[in-house]
């Protein structure tokens, strides 16, 4: 099933992968010239192959299926996702990812700033550098940089977990570097396999929580 | 005959009006723990408010419904702008998002109960859609908040209509607060947090900034609903006349303008207090922005913030609001800063629990620390046991029945065949400061402050 968007429009791709989808049948996409809001909402087992540049939310909220992106991506891609895969073949704007519970996010080129923004279990994998404020207030899952990270990375984390290859600008606040466990280098490689790329697992650093953020002044015993 | 007069009061004992009791103690607290203070409800400071207008009902030169026998509509449709599915609802009073966490679960299934007996909306709140309320309510408005707390595209399919919160009237500009105490094993889950944590919500939303990127992020929520939900957008009152005219732009059905008197379930005093615009002032700024895009009718307003009786909502709609949502209203219908609550059939006196918190009954804004006494903000597995869904329904239907009889009943006797014919001309200010925010005439004159 092909759906060309530019003779077609973006409601007519969201109602037949809300309504008319079959399972496991692969959609095309062509002509998406930045268009907002491609496949978004999208509950099935499907490949979605997007042949161009995507705009604002491409794969927002998705449960379940496998969107691919030829090209680069708009601000928030994959936002809230809960299950499935969604992968960007270029660069991605700012805010991918974005508080995103589940499934797998991945970033062959650069992802912009707040990249994993208060991400809520979702693995992303970008295969070049991330802006600042990447993982603000991010509360689980992982982010796999394989290049730099830009100011502020992992500020105000919760349990989120971000591992780093390249250099960083400057941690955030409550973010702090913590060795590498051999579960870390474990999971950090099946990431990166699924990603399809080949980097070392143990060549990356680890940024976590200090948890000294968790409560609003632990002298105060919580006696507000 | 000629005995002295007792001597005055020595000037040396005079109180200080800048520097005055409640100054001190706060100067006090804060030299002595270095923390500001936290709490929950709403500003407590005197505003100007609805309570300073007062209705012309019919005399000679109008003409009154009989009341209690006439009829008087109050259906009400939310979301007519653009969603295949408006809220068709059968009063003008909703019920405000409050969380899941904030309030317990039976509290939350009791104003579903209460809302759809009534023909009305609630609302979820930060932390996501309990299974309880989801089942108990009718009409339930998901919102999606800053911190995207349990927003799930599940419960989006799941819900009737969504709110897309920008802020709330007790701290605009402000994200949540829900402190350690009330982060128990299933609020934590829901939000996806350590148990335990004091959780501190966004004050921005993660993926979009500003009202051009809202107008892509509403189109969004469309898209995934399929164009058959309507898009709310709440703001606390602040510019109220700019932010209005931006959620229209934006391509909002209904605006919530939540005025600085709004309740919340914790935060900081100096943000209760002194951030915002009253409820007063935000209703004539909404209005006159739709107004100025000739939107009045297309695109509804919803007021919120220290709305309590059927006379507030009645002033709310003359004024030009379409509804009024409740928050600490409703909660006090359940029986907050009550001195009993009901158990076993009985009355049972909750006063020692409000001086364990060093508060008493008509005092208590202790919600913050989850040991609410009469088990409405709390998690604690005994308190909550304190208000069970069944009392707290029956409380808030009846509440709710009476707010609606007395709204119904100036409207009638303003010569109105349905609430929403309320109007301007119906009103009139009982002090300078409400006739200048309100643009109403002081009672007994024809004068317009700044008109």
């Amino acid at each position: 099933m092909n759906f060309d968007l530019a003779r077609q429009s973006v409601r007519e791709l969201n109602a037949y992968l809300h309504a008319n989808v079959v399972p496991h049948d692969p959609i095309t996409v062509t002509s998406p010239n930045g268009a907002h809001n491609i496949a978004v909402g999208v509950n099935a087992p499907v490949s979605i192959e997007v042949a161009g540049h995507v705009g604002y939310y491409a794969g927002g909220m998705n449960q379940l299926a496998s969107i691919d992106i030829h090209g680069n991506a708009g601000p928030g891609v994959a936002e809230g996702m809960c299950s499935g895969e969604v992968r960007v073949r270029g660069f991605a704007s700012v805010a991918a990812g974005a508080a995103a519970h589940g499934g797998l996010l991945v970033i062959d080129g650069d992802a912009s700033l707040r990249c994993g923004i208060s991400m809520k279990g979702i693995d992303i994998v970008v295969g070049g550098s991330v802006g600042d404020y990447s993982a603000f207030m991010a509360q689980a899952g992982s982010l796999v940089v394989c290049g730099d990270a830009g100011d502020a990375l992992g500020d105000s984390l919760y349990e989120a977990v971000i591992y780093v290859r390249g250099s960083v600008a400057s941690l955030g606040a409550d973010a702090q570097e913590q060795p590498l466990t051999d579960a870390d280098v474990a999971h950090v490689g099946a990431l990166l396999h699924r990603a399809g790329l080949g980097h070392d697992p143990r060549t990356f650093r680890r940024i976590a929580s200090a948890r000294t953020l968790y409560h609003w002044n632990a002298d105060a015993e919580q006696e507000y | 005959m000629n005995a002295p007069m007792h001597p005055p009061e020595p000037l040396s004992r005079e109180e200080s009006a800048t520097f005055d009791r409640a100054t001190l103690d706060y100067i006090y607290r804060a030299a002595a723990t270095g923390l500001y203070e936290i709490r929950g409800l709403g500003a407590k400071r005197r505003l100007p408010h609805l309570d300073d207008l007062s209705f012309l009902g019919a005399s000679l030169s109008r003409y009154p419904l009989e009341g209690y026998r006439e009829k008087c509509a109050t259906r009400t449709l939310l979301g007519t702008r653009f969603a295949a599915k408006p809220l068709d609802l059968a009063i003008p009073v909703t019920i405000a998002g409050m969380s899941f966490g904030a309030l317990s679960a039976n509290v939350k299934e009791a104003l579903g109960r209460a809302a759809t007996a009534m023909g009305t909306s609630t609302t979820t709140g930060d932390g996501g859609m309990t299974a309880e309320e989801r089942e108990s309510s009718k009409t339930l408005v998901y919102q999606c908040l800053p911190s995207r707390y349990g927003f799930r595209p599940d419960d989006v399919r799941r819900a009737d209509a969504i709110e897309i919160v920008i802020g709330q009237g007790a701290k605009p500009g402000g994200g949540g607060m829900l402190l350690g105490q009330k982060i128990n094993p299933r609020v934590a889950k829901m939000r996806t947090l350590p148990e335990g944590v004091d959780q501190r919500s966004a004050s921005r939303h993660p993926d979009w900034t500003g009202p051009d990127d809202l107008a892509i992020k509403i189109k969004e929520l469309r898209e995934i609903t399929d164009w058959q939900k309507p898009i709310f957008v709440k703001v606390g009152a602040t510019r109220v006349f700019n932010d209005v005219k931006l959620a229209v732009h934006s391509g909002a059905d209904v605006v919530v303008v939540d005025g600085m008197q709004g309740g919340t379930a914790a935060t900081q005093v100096a943000f209760l207090e002194h951030v915002g615009i009253p409820t007063l002032a935000a209703i004539r700024q909404a209005v006159d922005a739709l107004e100025d895009l000739d939107m009045r009718g297309k695109v509804q307003l919803i007021v919120s913030g220290g709305i309590r009786t059927g006379a507030d909502a009645a002033k709310a709609l003359a004024l030009g609001a379409d509804a009024v949502s409740l928050g600490q209203g409703v909660l006090m219908a359940l029986g907050c800063n009550h001195p009993t609550y009901r158990m076993g059939g009985r009355d049972v006196s909750a006063v020692a629990d409000y001086h364990a918190l060093g508060t008493a009954p008509g005092a208590c804004h202790h919600c913050h620390t989850g040991r609410c006494p009469v088990g409405v903000t709390t998690q604690d597995p005994v308190l909550e046991q304190r208000l069970t869904p069944d009392v707290g329904a029956r409380r808030v239907r009846n509440y709710l029945k009476t707010m609606v009889m007395e709204l119904t009943m100036i409207a009638r006797a303003c010569g109105k065949s349905d609430v929403h014919h309320l109007e301007r001309e119906d009103l009139v200010a009982l002090s300078v400061e409400a006739a200048a925010m309100a643009r109403l005439p002081l009672a007994g004159t024809s004068w317009v402050p700044g008109a």
